[in-house]
């Protein structure tokens, strides 16, 4: 397994190497997974991303580095350290260091005889192929995906100079990952919204929730889509709770801040029972926080958010495979229940690209409401039954007429203040949630079964923490085990209970300050856990870390 | 199924303004064909909000100020349904400031009735964005010295396409606009001058009775310039009627997606679409 990072300043160009090295390395046979950690700039500063490369599943990045492609001087001095002593740094030979792994190429002289400055990435990207043993057969069509017709010959001929400027560096394996799929978190959740029959989804930009909405516009006319930037979040939720209403499958997306916004909206769905699903793509807060940056701390706000009570459901996603099935889960859910699903996801899940097997849509199919009238009797809108759930009529379809009511309301959907009427339309609305417990999914469990020490987290630290799990088991004495939570809240508790009845310590693992897992759980099964490992500096922690901080010492 | 709106027993005061509105919005969707199940009746919370509990027609009762959005989006969803948005000035201005700024320049088709009774009603009596200077309320002790707002000038400044003035205590003026207003394609507001008899003891019915008056017939209300200088109107003679009228692009016809005329609700995405876009990842 390899691990190679790419640094520079904003604008110059990380974002762009990085996605061509990713193609390139999956379409040769590797299971690739990359992260990015960018500044909230424009121009300037440092950004980097991680592309760990390898013959079998990757689900976390690594901070242990072989390569790297220094854009500048920074980030020699910032990452060297952790470059392993056979690693190599590529760069131009503008750049200062003197460090004995660097190799350096006249960048500039070689982009002059193409005739174009900008293809300087190019012939980093031939640089880096020829470092890794790889051979140029699938660059021309990775190229193809990403620089223009126009610009095609002039980055081929950048991408040969490179290749032809170097000597390999490490051994090529053979990977048989050539026909899975490279997708983000991000773009996992809109291709789950678009397989789920998404046709409206309304937002106002705010990181790192934009790529969504961006995801989604991108294939917007193919599959007749409409996306709307709102006006503020509250139009957003109130746009899509309206779309939703009138019979289109509808969503919103957002970060912290702009979730802050929705919540009256989020009783409005609860009350008036009209689905909705919401993502809210977490970074640290509070108020703007850390824009770019990561943090799994709104599991307690989004659970609990907006006055009054009424049922929801919130599902963290874990990874890319949950961000599309549970993307698609969470919009059946919200119909069948008539009621808002909250994702959970975070600037780490969305922005890391990982290789995974091709999705399948028709795994799920999401329910849908009712387009025709059959009923003999005037439409009901809160009609009591015994699930609690009243079938759902799209108005304008049928000579009926649909009254949705965020005031307290009779069956009709007629604002109503009888006592008795309200007391039996709480327990209509609460009662669903009876049948939601049935359908729970259980944590994962990770690890060994025989575990004494049992580790607990929820949603993006999936992949990292299974990195751990797998290196204490490997390089320690004591057997380690992991429950990973995705259905959240309601919280299934069944096999929560019975791994924690067999452990003798129980650690919980989060990108938060206060342990709010920890929290949800003692609150809901009284179950109190020893011992935590909290991150909250806005950087993911890895597997290598977690497992570190367990041993107190590097288990590498 | 009932094809009438109805008549519904209220909770507004009696004498109150509300009811002529209702009334005219009834005989306006009846004298122009609608069936109330092809009409969607939205509105916030406020006293004026009301007006979808009590009439027979599909109903979104939203939260306060968030009517349009809402609204809106419904017709996104569905355009063959009538949308119609009747709620009141704190709903509309105050708390959905935002709102109706955006959705004039979204241009969907939807009409917007303003039960502009300039005060806040449910709440028993604070200012309101459209309240007159002075008045006092049990907020605004001292009298109320900010400004109030000018919808229907702010709502023309900002591109609207119909922008109409009326008065609860001329029925048949109401209807007319209320009529025109419906047929108008595209985003399109009508402020409705509302006595509240418990609330408001300035702009009572007598005191609006004798400012309004109807806009002469050669009124050109396709120039701009003319329609801003009337809605400047407003004091001892306030003008009603249509005050500017203009067709512009609807939402429908410049979204790509909803171009075609098909209800987006009735456009289910194809399994192969998504097939083809998942094969793009590999
Ligand atoms: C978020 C929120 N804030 C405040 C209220 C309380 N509230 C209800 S109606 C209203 C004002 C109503 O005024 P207006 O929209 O002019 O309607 P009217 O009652 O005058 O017809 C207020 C402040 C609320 N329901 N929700
Ligand atoms: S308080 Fe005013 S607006 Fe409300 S019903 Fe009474 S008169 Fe009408
Ligand atoms: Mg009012």
């Amino acid at each position: 397994m390899y691990n190679l990072l790419i640094g520079g300043a904003a604008g110059q160009g990380v974002d762009t190497t990085a996605a061509i090295l990713e193609k390139s390395f999956k379409a040769s046979g590797y299971n690739v997974f990359s992260v990015k950690d960018f500044m909230s700039r424009v121009r300037g500063g440092h950004n980097f991303s991680l592309i760990r490369f390898g013959t079998t599943e990757i689900v976390s990045h690594s901070t242990i580095i072989d390569g790297i492609i220094a854009l500048d001087d920074d980030t020699v001095r910032l990452h060297k350290d952790r470059l392993k002593a056979s690693g190599f740094i590529l760069c131009d030979i503008k750049l200062q260091t003197t460090d004995k792994r660097a190799i350096k190429i006249n960048m500039t002289q070689m982009a002059k005889e193409i005739g174009n400055p900008r293809v300087a990435g190019s012939i980093l990207v031939g640089a880096i192929l020829k470092l890794f043993d790889e051979s140029l057969a699938h660059i021309e069509k990775v190229l193809k995906t990403s620089v223009k017709i126009n610009y095609l010959p002039m980055n081929n001929a950048a991408v040969k100079a490179g290749y032809n400027a170097v000597k390999k560096h490490f051994s090529h394996i053979n990977g048989n990952y050539a026909g899975h799929m490279l997708i983000s978190g991000t773009e996992a959740v809109a291709m789950g919204a678009v397989a789920a029959g998404l046709k409206f989804y309304s937002a106002y930009p705010m990181s790192p929730s934009t790529g969504i909405m961006e995801a989604l516009a991108a294939k917007s006319n193919k599959a007749e889509i409409v996306v709307e930037q709102a006006e503020d979040e509250i139009a957003a939720v109130n746009m899509a709770i309206g779309a939703s209403y009138a019979g289109a499958c509808s969503m919103t997306g957002t970060s912290g801040g702009g979730f802050s916004l929705m919540v009256e909206a989020l009783g409005l769905s609860g009350i008036a029972e009209i689905p909705l699903v919401v993502i809210d793509v977490q970074r640290p807060g509070p108020a703007t926080g850390l824009p770019t940056r990561t943090e799994q701390s709104d599991l307690l706000f989004v659970k609990s958010a907006s006055q009054g009570e009424f049922p929801r459901m919130v599902i963290a996603l874990r990874n890319a495979q949950d961000a599309f099935y549970q993307t698609m889960r969470a919009f059946d859910i919200a119909e069948r229940y008539q009621m808002p699903v909250i994702l959970l996801s975070d600037q780490y899940l969305g922005d890391a690209l990982s290789t995974v097997e091709l999705f399948d849509p028709q795994r799920i199919k999401p329910a849908k409401p009712l387009f025709s009238y059959t009923g003999k009797n005037e439409y009901l809108r809160y009609a009591y039954t015994k699930s609690g759930i009243s079938p759902r009529l799209i108005p304008g379809k049928s000579d009926q007429v649909v009254i949705i009511d965020s005031d307290e309301h009779d069956e009709q959907g007629h604002i109503t203040e009888s006592a008795e009427v309200r007391t039996q339309m709480v327990n209509k609305r609460m009662k669903k949630l009876t049948g939601l417990y049935h359908e729970l999914i259980e944590p994962d469990f990770i690890g060994n079964n025989d575990f004494s020490i049992l580790l607990l987290g929820w949603g993006s630290i999936w992949g990292p923490l299974k990195e751990a799990v797998d290196l204490l088991n490997q390089n320690t004495s004591k057997k380690y085990a992991a429950l990973i939570f995705g259905d959240i809240y309601p919280l299934p508790t069944k096999l929560l209970k019975e791994k924690a009845n067999q452990a003798d310590s129980i650690i919980n693992v989060e990108q938060n300050a206060t342990g709010q897992l920890a929290k949800l759980i003692r609150e809901e099964t009284s179950i109190t856990i020893d011992n935590s490992i909290l991150k909250y500096d806005g950087r993911q922690l890895s597997g290598e870390e977690i497992a570190r901080q367990i041993m107190g010492r590097d288990v590498l | 199924m009932n094809n009438k709106f109805c008549t519904y027993e209220t909770a507004w005061c009696p004498g109150c303004g509300n009811f002529a509105i209702i009334d005219c919005l009834k005989t306006a969707l009846t004298e122009l064909g609608k069936k109330p199940s092809e009409v969607l009746v939205a509105a916030g919370i406020g006293q004026a909000a009301k007006t979808p509990q009590y009439i027979n027609a599909n109903a979104f009762c939203g939260l306060h100020g968030r009517s349009l959005p809402a609204a809106a989006a419904a017709k996104i969803a569905n355009e063959d349904l009538t949308v119609i948005v009747n709620t009141g000035d704190g709903d509309s201005y105050g708390e959905g400031g935002n709102h109706f700024l955006h959705n004039i320049r979204r241009n969907i088709d939807i009409t917007h009735f303003v039960h502009d009774n300039q005060i806040y009603g449910l709440t028993k009596g604070q200012a309101s964005p459209t309240s007159m200077l002075g008045i006092v309320t049990g907020v605004q002790v001292d009298g109320n010295f900010n400004e109030p707002l000018n919808p229907v000038l702010l709502a023309i400044a900002a591109g609207a396409g119909f922008v109409a003035r009326t008065f609860s205590g001329r029925k048949e003026h109401l209807t007319k606009i209320m009529k025109a207003a419906i047929n108008y394609k595209g985003y399109a507001l009508v402020d409705i001058l509302q006595p509240c008899v418990s609330f408001n003891k300035i702009n009572t019915f007598g005191w609006y009775n004798k400012r309004v008056y109807e806009l002469p017939s050669d009124y050109d209300s396709s120039n701009k310039t003319t329609a801003i200088t009337t809605a400047m109107e407003f004091g001892d003679k306030i003008p009603i009627g249509i005050l500017y009228n203009k067709e512009k692009p609807v939402y429908h016809r410049k979204n790509r997606v909803l171009s075609d005329g098909i209800p987006l609700l009735d456009k289910p995405t194809s399994q192969s679409v998504v097939q083809e876009l998942l094969q793009n990842y590999i």
